[in-house]
């Protein structure tokens, strides 16, 4: 087989999909008759928001759909041969051996109970009839070929002792186990930091170089996929809507949702026209740590502490934003909820607008939570599902100011909704009617009901499609442009930072390494950690041109 | 009119259960999922089945003693209308539609003694020769039945019809009319019928000391009904409320709580019910003059019963919601209502509960069916009911005997298990469809674009 591919000029195709529709039941087809073609040692991206279809065109190859899907498809053919014409067990020969593939979670692809070197070996075993020697070698091999640090002795370990990198490396290792011709990346690093991210992928274009298999990447980040494919096709409601070379379509997008979908994107670039201009600081943190205890042992004795916040002083300015940079782990999360008195075990000075929240406690801590609210990442899980969106809203009002009577709650409630641009009649709706971005929005507004001088963004934006971020983004600004509102805004992801943040502070281990205004950290960093996750982030490419 | 305990509790219950439907009935987000129930077929009809076995149920609940001199006795108005059929006893056991005992007998006929099967005193006595015509006499007064069935289902259907349009002008449309009218008409029909031939034969046959089966499957209705929703109405509070606050609190009030339900659980159930049962028994020797009647008596063990049945069964329950609260009280929006200034006891109400009652819901309906089987079990062994409480555990636990006799006696087993089966499937089919519709993430709700 591979020596069959190394064979193939570039003239005929790896894969090619004729009129491919997929449609689930009754409904509207997810899949829409659409046709592609990849050919070999290329990379192919196949980009789209959530819900356009481009998992479901992955797996409708494989054919791995879910039994109450139809598809159909004119032909689709691997180096000639149609698929759809194949048994389910030949197919099978095919899944791993020719056609390899990557999912998303490294979390839940790998079994828990295995060690990894089991679970690569059970994937050699399937595709080539080796000696047990034989499996080991091979094993190892792969698992140095993917670059996993001391693959001798991590082949022992279970997935849990390893970290979300190296649970990618080792999924890829396995996808790799079959030798392919085609390996399908289905959001390969979207759950991974930015550092690692850039990691994995440079290690997929060096395996691509060594076996000239070809790379299918299917991603919602357009800036990541200008940095890695050779061709890009943009998925729309199940259609492909643009197809062409990458450095084309980044320059001269034809269709409109292309260039709508570029302009949402965030730039770096828009962090350096801000005017640094000095505000009285509303926020005071000095020296603030965050706790938890490890318990060991049959009374729950406390043998040790893990400093998830460990000693941060950070200043946020009235109507100025803060971002607050970090990979996963750092703290930072811990940090924002720990401000709002979340989290038990959280000390050091904490002054908003000049009152001193340390040490406060029962009644006299709940009467001047209106100050700090937080808006959460998930928007799925930060709202109760059995109650109505206006009782959500109106939850706060009626905790801190009794006062307020039904009639003019209800008032409030409309104007809340209106502000965050979502209609009256929503009021009577529970939360899961809502798409991802009208629930944060939701979200937003309830904090926003009580008056708050500091909303506290716990990544709010990333989980959402790029275009729903760039919305959900103004209209934090909006906000802050006509009520003076402070955010602190946590996130990992610097492009958005340069949207949004007056200043920044990068957090690394509980710690701040740097801070300062925007222009400052994005483009003059000092700091070696800084550098590296600036570096790491991709860019689209035009921009580097 | 004599108003006895459980009597008592369970209009207590009725008023609740309605006073909250009236309190919610206008509420625009309630008003969405009643009327899914309303447009869902299965819903409905194990609905209508449901209010059949409780309007019978209700009926067994209304006691008074009637004018009779010299008497004790107290009886339900259910036990009125039926008074043929609790009156009527024969010897012994007799076969459904039967017009001679089981077994042969020693019986004098013109002067001689014969080895023959005596004719009953009641089934069947308007017939002068049994031999022939039974079954022209059988199908003659079933179709007596379902005319009179019919008659009924007619002015009910007027009725409703006329109260219904003064009401709303037309049929609502969201009604599933036609499968509750079938229901109804099946219902109403089976019960005209079965109670006019019961008029002359006995239609379930008669048990060992000759008495009605179909009156004594009827009966148990109310036993069953008040052992389910009794037990459960003790048990909730407890599992619900420690559940919540072992979640919820953690800490010092989990251990306490989880050492209670771990202690109480390593204690076998049966022990503390036949402790519990012999307590009641012993206080009312010791009380006789406020425990004069039969019946009075039986309805005081029947109350114990429930309530340590649901003492004894709260911890299953209770370990199933601690987990869920666990769970629960890490949401980001258990976070938020915090942030927002929300009190605890606000954030236990309006975020918590609500969130673990599919849970209740579900069990609670489980509950009712294996407590019914329950009190089958118990009065195996002599603690449950008291043995002159009419109740399909104390018929499925004389059919023991029943089974090993030559011929088999399957009558008194059948009617039992038909109208338990019937009751609880009801239940369980009800509850799917009430989860199903409450719960706001399941299909058919719209999204919102």
């Amino acid at each position: 087989m591979a020596l069959n591919t190394e064979n193939n000029t570039m003239t005929e195709p790896l894969l090619s999909v004729e009129n491919l529709s997929v449609r689930f039941g009754r409904s509207q087809p997810v899949v829409d008759d659409i046709s592609f073609t990849l050919y070999a040692g290329e990379t192919f991206a196949l980009v789209g928001e959530s819900g356009s279809g481009k998992s479901i065109t992955a797996l409708s190859v494989l054919r791995l759909l879910p039994n109450n899907a139809t598809l159909n498809a004119a032909s689709i053919s691997l180096q000639g041969e149609n698929l759809l014409k194949l048994s389910e067990l030949e197919l099978c020969k095919i899944r791993g051996r020719r056609i390899g593939l990557i999912f998303q979670d490294p979390m839940s692809s790998l079994n828990p109970v295995m060690t990894i070197g089991d679970q690569v070996a059970e994937a050699v075993r399937q595709h080539f009839p080796l000696s047990n020697n034989g499996v080991q070698r091979r094993v190892l091999e792969l698992l140095q070929q993917v670059e996993l640090p001391e693959p001798q002795q991590r082949i022992k370990d279970f997935p849990h002792q390893l970290s979300g990198g190296q649970r990618q490396r080792v999924m890829i290792a396995i996808a790799l186990a079959g030798k392919p011709d085609l390996l399908i990346a289905d959001e390969p690093t979207t759950s991974l930091d930015v550092t690692i991210q850039a990691q994995i992928l440079a290690l997929l274009k060096s395996i691509q170089q060594q076996t000239g298999m070809a790379l299918w990447l299917i991603s919602h980040d357009l800036a990541l996929v200008s940095t890695m494919a050779d061709r890009v096709a943009v998925m729309q409601h199940g259609k492909i809507v643009e197809s062409s070379s990458s450095s084309d379509l980044f320059t001269q997008a034809q269709h409109p949702y292309t260039r709508k979908l570029l302009a949402a994107l965030p730039s770096m670039q828009s962090g350096l026209n801000r005017c640094p201009e000095e505000k009285p600081p509303l926020l005071q943190v000095d020296n603030f740590h965050c706790h938890y205890p490890i318990r060991k042992g049959l009374f729950k004795r406390i043998v040790g502490y893990v400093r998830a916040v460990d000693g941060v002083s950070l200043t946020i300015q009235q109507g100025k934003t803060l971002a607050l940079v970090g990979e996963s782990g750092c703290g930072k999360t811990t940090l924002g909820k720990g401000l709002l008195n979340l989290i038990p075990g959280s000390f050091g000075s904490v002054k908003i607008d000049g009152l001193d929240l340390d040490g406060l406690q029962g009644e006299l801590l709940r009467r001047q939570r209106a100050n700090i609210q937080i808006v959460f990442q998930d928007p799925f899980s930060s709202m109760n599902p059995r109650m109505l969106v206006g009782d959500i809203i109106a939850e706060g009002i009626g905790a801190l100011h009794p006062d307020i009577d039904a009639v003019e709650c209800k008032g409030r409630v409309r104007q809340l909704l209106q502000q965050v641009g979502l209609p009256e009649d929503a009021a009577l709706r529970y939360p899961h009617e809502f798409s991802g971005g009208q629930r944060q929005r939701i979200c937003i507004a309830r904090a926003l009901a009580v008056r708050p001088k500091l909303i506290v963004c716990d990544e709010p934006t990333s989980a959402l499609d790029v275009s729903v971020q760039a919305q959900v983004i103004r209209l934090l600004k909006d906000l802050q442009k006509e009520q003076g509102i402070s955010y602190l805004f946590i996130t990992h992801d610097l492009a958005v930072v340069a949207e949004i943040a007056d200043d920044v502070a990068v957090m690394y281990q509980g710690k701040i390494i740097e801070q300062g205004s925007v222009g400052q950290v994005l483009f003059k960093p000092q700091h070696a950690y800084t550098k590296k996750l600036i570096s790491a982030v991709p860019v689209l490419k035009k921009e580097v041109a | 009119m004599t108003l006895l305990w459980t009597d008592a509790l369970i209009f207590l219950l009725l008023l609740a259960s309605v006073s909250i439907g009236f309190y919610l009935h206008d509420k625009p987000h309630i008003q969405r999922p009643l009327n899914k129930i309303a447009r869902s077929n299965v819903g409905m009809v194990s609905l209508v089945v449901l209010l059949f076995f409780l309007l019978v149920g209700l009926l067994d609940s209304l006691h008074f003693k009637p004018k009779q001199e010299g008497s004790n006795e107290i009886i339900s108005l259910l036990d009125y209308c039926a008074t043929p059929l609790r009156e009527q006893s024969e010897k012994t056991y007799s076969a459904p539609f039967a017009t001679t005992l089981y077994s042969k007998e020693m019986i004098a006929k013109d002067g001689d003694r014969v080895w023959d099967y005596p004719r009953l005193v009641y089934g069947g006595k308007h017939l002068a020769d049994p031999g022939k015509g039974k079954l022209g006499d059988i199908l003659q007064k079933a179709g007596l039945g379902f005319l009179l069935g019919v008659a009924f289902f007619i002015v009910f259907l007027l009725l409703s019809a006329v109260i219904s349009y003064l009401r709303y002008g037309a049929t609502p449309a969201f009604f599933a009319l036609r499968p509750v009218m079938l229901t109804l008409f099946t219902l109403i029909v089976i019960s005209a019928i079965f109670s006019y031939l019961s008029l002359y034969y006995h239609v379930l046959g008669t048990d060992k000391v000759g008495e009605d089966v179909f009156y004594q499957a009827v009966k148990s209705i109310r036993t069953g009904l008040v052992i389910g929703t009794l037990t459960t109405l003790i048990m909730l509070p407890l599992a619900i409320l420690f559940g919540i606050l072992a979640g919820f609190f953690r800490g010092w009030v989990d251990d306490v709580i989880q050492y209670l339900y771990t202690t109480l659980n390593s204690i076998p159930g049966v022990l503390l019910i036949a402790a519990s049962v012999l307590m009641v028994q012993v206080y009312m020797a010791n009380h006789e003059s406020a425990f004069t009647s039969v019946i009075v008596r039986a309805d005081m063990r029947l109350l114990f019963l429930c309530m340590i049945l649901g003492v004894t069964s709260w911890t299953g329950l209770c370990r199933l919601l601690r987990a869920e609260t666990l769970k629960l009280r890490e949401m980001e929006y258990v976070q938020a209502a915090y942030a927002l200034g929300v009190k605890q006891h606000a954030i236990l109400l309006r975020h918590i509960l609500p969130n673990v009652m599919h849970i209740v819901l579900i069990s609670v309906v489980l509950d009712f069916s294996s407590l019914v089987l329950a009190e089958a079990v118990l009065s195996y062994i002599n603690i449950g009911v008291d043995p002159t409480t009419y109740s399909w555990g104390n018929m499925i636990n004389g059919a023991r005997l029943e089974m090993a006799r030559e011929p088999v006696v399957w009558w008194s087993l059948s009617a039992a298990f038909v109208f338990m089966f019937a009751l609880v499937l009801a239940a369980n089919l009800f509850a799917d469809v009430v989860q199903d519709a409450f719960d706001p993430r399941s299909a058919g709700n719209e999204s919102f674009k």
